[in-house]
């Protein structure tokens, strides 16, 4: 055959690369570190996550602790003294409540009603996709119509009457403390049919492909072959709708509970302390509008980022 | 053609149908309508009557019809808040919404079209990428936000505009409109606006999407190939291949316009069915969120059959049955 | 002596791609005369496509044409401005796609699509342009062409598609056609209909045709002479008896040897080219085929071979001869 371009002599001897030297090199990475835009993004969020779970550790005040506020600390501007003679970085509401605390805790209740909600919407539009793709015939029928007319109201509607039968449905006492799970599971309702609908033709692509016939002509466990084999094909898009779905799920609860129908007024989310800032708004202490505002906007934008980012570098077309 | 409607009309029945029983089902069994009309002072004699009177011993398929009869009829029970006929409610407030929902689709989907077109063709463009930032971070504003936000600069600030309410109205047989007067016009302003911003996204980037995959397709390499003029290629065969899908998808997106109206209509305190809704959701006044229901279901499914007919109209393919290869 | 009607010259076309560039085509240089037929062989990612695209300058970028000219009649093309390109397109060079059904929008019917290119081109008014489209569907074999002028494409079946296309290809009497794989997609026996169409076509209107596919069959039917490429460069050019009957090249002749005859004995293994064709990004400092020839040697490595003459009216790029096995003398 050819004469080789090295004398037998010398051993070849291949670089060993490790997986996460190949992940380094791998297209995506490359396109993150690329993407100015998407580093700012996932710094921010990053920011905003971490501020939020470790609220009850680095928040300056407890704003939710009666017996620490002081009615005297009321309508401190920015960056300054209260009356009282405490400082506020980001000033105080009404009930002297100091505004960087409050959003720290806001954005706590945010993200953990975004996040649930969210994962929430995933475990069941991947699990009816998986089960509408595979299975075909009537479950394929009745689960794709009930999806597809679901995405055509928007999620807010439909977010808003399970809210409300829900409410209906549970006597007034226990409404308080089950009112986060309602909406959770509100929010989780309202969003599961785009994962559903991208499973679901995900699998059937995957369903026609002779690896599957073998499995099941094997007498593989049918959940198995689900898990093992179509689940990590599909979680491309998953991914990226997970997350644009959790920018989503962020922007209808603070939409829910600007409204006044959605987190109840003890554990407040930034939503809520949006509706409290706007009555502010016309008598100046714009502050306590601006940044809860703020905070939600940042954190809804740098998710979206992520997402959007995500999409175009999962996308084998744009390559 | 007419066999094709007479399908599509069928399952909208049945839609309409489904959306009923869900309709009934909240209406009936969510909370106690026999309480909440009747109040606390009321004794066991005077619920017994009320069931009697409001038929809620009868069987349950003969409650379900019945809620549909009267459906049919309009008749959609007493609002537990307002006391008030709901049917009477509804068509009140319909028409701030209608023109609210009007006008801002209106501007959606001008502009969103145009706006779509101009980025589509313009990739590179500097305006290009500020319009694209931009939008990017309209679809991460929460409506209500920018709401506030224009209330805040047009009422607060600058007071040229009213910050709430619709302004004077006139009637016009039962239609009290906003568009006659000066002060319902500069009211309609910034709710339409902030109404429209999400669905202006929402088209835009559907447009420049559509429109881009469409000028990659091969037969535009093929008008390439003919020689065709820059122009005619743009305008006279990517748009009109562009502009099918997003027939579909505007008509879809303009249903929820009534829905997002919602938040609009909380925000500036707008008369319409919305709000309505919306308060009723807060104090579980059932037969309001019932009838809302319904109402919404059926603006969605009508718009839903007028977009299919369209399409029907619009792409060849269709019409003789063929798959529409897309 | 004629002029030629294409002069492509040392063409070199090249994708910037992240921080790399991919190069399609490295350095091919060919000559077309007036009324002949053109075969160009190769397997896919040869670039046999990108070469036709370049000549009708409908690159998509961020490829370019990075070095080389082309010529159409002695004059140049290919740095020519947008619009200018345009006009040549349709006019004077002519192209028809694989794909029929997808090169033809399905909101319009082909009558609006052919007028509109005669239009284009030709100051002739609506009724005129009308009549010459009629003209050209009957020429093209489309039966009652006057009502099919307001059938939509898809109402057509594939043949009948492909007939269509290169109505509208021909319309305006072009002096070229290139025709990038246009019946790979059609079935055997529409594919020789539409190779006689082809012939008598060109028997009528003179135009020279490059015949761009990967099917050893279609070229003997219907070229007069054949290019064969291989990792974006032409290795082989002969007449094409000559080519079928003397293949001088490594490629050319594993080539003809993988296609199955119908005629040979049954037992015989389908023989493939074992190996994958290269992706270049940089001018080759090495036979490009070196890797999957059977008879490389030492020089293979160092350099590329430039294409030397190696019967009547053909070239090849290679350092060996195949009759003995060993290097050529030159």
């Amino acid at each position: 055959m050819t004469d080789l371009p090295h004398s037998p002599e010398q051993p070849v001897v291949a670089a060993k690369t490790s997986r996460w030297r190949t992940f380094l090199k791998s297209d995506i990475v490359w396109s993150y570190r690329h993407s100015p835009v998407t580093i700012v993004a996932s710094i921010v969020a990053l920011v905003l996550i971490l501020m939020a779970v470790l609220a009850p550790w680095i928040a300056p005040y407890n704003p939710f602790n009666p017996a620490t506020l002081n009615l005297m600390d009321g309508f401190t501007p920015p960056n300054s003294n209260s009356f009282a003679g405490r400082y506020f970085i980001l000033g105080t509401d009404n009930q002297g409540r100091d505004v960087l605390s409050t959003i720290m805790y806001g954005s706590r209740v945010s993200l953990f009603v975004g996040f649930s909600a969210t994962l929430f919407a995933m475990v069941m539009g991947v699990g009816l996709g998986l089960v509408a793709g595979y299975l075909g015939g009537i479950w394929d029928a009745v689960i794709m119509r009930v999806a597809d007319v679901q995405l055509s109201f928007p999620a807010i509607l439909i977010a808003l009457l399970i809210f409300g039968v829900a409410r209906g449905l549970i006597p007034p006492n226990q409404q308080e403390g089950a009112a986060i799970w309602v909406l959770i599971l509100a929010i989780g309702l309202a969003n599961w049919a785009q994962f559903a609908r991208t499973v679901r033709g995900a699998t059937m692509v995957e369903r026609q492909k002779d690896y599957v016939s073998a499995a099941r002509i094997l007498g593989v466990n049918p959940f198995i072959i689900l898990l093992r084999h179509v689940l990590p094909n599909v979680m491309g898009p998953v991914l990226v709708i997970g997350t644009i779905g959790l920018a989503l799920a962020i922007i209808e609860e603070a939409t829910l509970s600007y409204l006044g129908v959605g987190v109840p007024p003890t554990q407040p989310s930034l939503g809520t302390l949006i509706r409290i800032g706007q009555q502010f708004l016309f008598s100046g202490e714009w502050w306590i509008l601006l940044f809860p505002a703020v905070t939600l906007v940042l954190l809804a934008l740098s998710v979206n980022l992520l997402g959007d980012w995500l999409r175009d570098a999962l996308n084998p077309k744009l390559r | 053609m007419l066999a094709f409607i007479a399908r599509r009309l069928f399952q909208s029945v049945i839609v309409m149908l489904a959306v009923a029983f869900i309709a009934f089902m909240v209406f009936r069994y969510v909370g106690d309508p026999v309480s909440s009309m009747l109040g606390q002072d009321s004794t066991l004699a005077d619920h017994a009557a009320l069931r009697e009177r409001l038929g809620l011993n009868e069987p349950f398929y003969i409650q379900f019809f019945s809620f549909v009869g009267n459906a049919l009829q309009g008749q959609f029970g007493i609002s537990y808040r307002l006391q008030q006929p709901v049917s009477q409610l509804i068509m009140e407030r319909l028409p701030a919404t209608i023109e609210l929902a009007f006008a801002s689709a209106s501007i959606a989907l001008v502009l969103g079209v145009v706006l779509g077109i101009y980025t589509a063709l313009r990739p590179r463009a500097f305006s290009t990428g500020v319009i694209m930032t931009a939008s990017l971070i309209g679809v991460s504003l929460p409506t209500f936000l920018i709401g506030i936000g224009l209330i805040y600069v047009f009422a607060v600030e600058l007071k040229v505009l009213p910050s709430f309410g619709r302004g004077e109205v006139v009637d016009l047989g039962w239609w009290r409109t906003g568009f006659l007067t000066e002060s319902g016009l500069r009211s309609i302003i910034l709710p339409a606006i902030t109404l429209s911003l999400f669905q202006l996204t929402l088209i835009m980037r559907l447009v420049r999407a559509e429109m881009l995959e469409v000028l990659r397709t091969d037969y535009i390499r093929f008008a390439k190939a003919r020689g065709l003029s820059q122009r005619a290629i743009n305008f006279g065969h990517a748009l009109k291949n562009t502009m099918v899908p997003v027939i579909t998808i505007t008509g879809l997106q303009l249903g929820s316009v009534i829905a997002f109206a919602i938040i609009t209509e909380t925000v500036f305190q707008w008369p319409g069915v919305g709000s309505l809704f919306v308060n009723s959701v807060a104090v579980v006044d059932v037969p309001v969120m019932a009838a809302y229901l319904v109402f919404v279901a059926l603006v969605f499914v009508v718009i839903n059959l007028i977009v299919d007919i369209l399409y029907f109209i619009v792409d060849p393919r269709l019409r003789d049955g063929a798959k529409s290869g897309r | 002596m004629t002029e030629p009607v294409l002069s492509i010259k040392d063409l070199v076309v090249e994708f910037p791609f992240r921080n790399d560039v991919f190069r399609a085509v490295s350095g091919v240089s060919f000559d077309i005369m007036p009324g002949e037929v053109v075969g160009v062989v190769g397997e896919s990612g040869a670039g046999k496509s990108m070469t036709g695209s370049a000549v009708i300058g409908l690159i998509e970028p961020p490829g370019h044409i990075a070095s080389g000219e082309i010529r159409l009649k002695g004059e140049r093309i290919d740095n020519l401005p947008e619009e200018a390109k345009a006009k040549l397109r349709g006019r004077r060079i002519g192209m028809v796609f694989q794909d029929p059904l997808t090169s033809l929008n399905p909101l319009y019917t082909i009558g609006e699509q052919l007028i509109e290119t005669i239009r284009t081109h030709l100051p002739l008014n609506e009724a005129e342009a009308r009549q010459k489209a009629i003209d050209l569907l009957t020429e093209a074999g489309i039966p009652k062409a006057a009502e099919r002028m307001e059938s939509y494409p898809h109402q057509f079946s594939g043949g009948m598609r492909q007939r269509v296309m290169i109505a509208i290809a021909l319309a305006c009497d072009p002096e070229v056609l290139i025709a990038d794989e246009p019946t790979t997609a059609l079935d055997v026996t529409i594919q020789a209909q539409i190779l006689e169409l082809m012939k008598e076509l060109r028997e009528k209107l003179g135009m020279a045709v490059i015949w761009i596919t990967h099917d050893l069959g279609v070229i003997a039917g219907i070229a007069d002479r054949v290019m064969v490429m291989y990792g974006g460069q032409v290795v082989e050019q002969a007449p094409v008896r000559e080519l079928f009957g003397n293949p001088q090249h490594p490629y050319t002749r594993a080539l003809l040897k993988t296609v199955p005859s119908v005629s040979g004995e049954r037992e015989e293994k389908l023989a493939v080219i074992e190996g994958q064709p290269p992706i270049l990004s940089a001018a080759p400092a090495a036979c490009p085929f070196r890797a999957r020839c059977p008879q490389a040697f030492e020089r293979c490595e160092r350099e590329n071979p430039a294409r030397v003459p190696v019967g009547p009216a053909h070239d090849a790029a290679c350092f060996g001869d195949p009759a003995t096995g060993g290097p050529r003398d030159v």
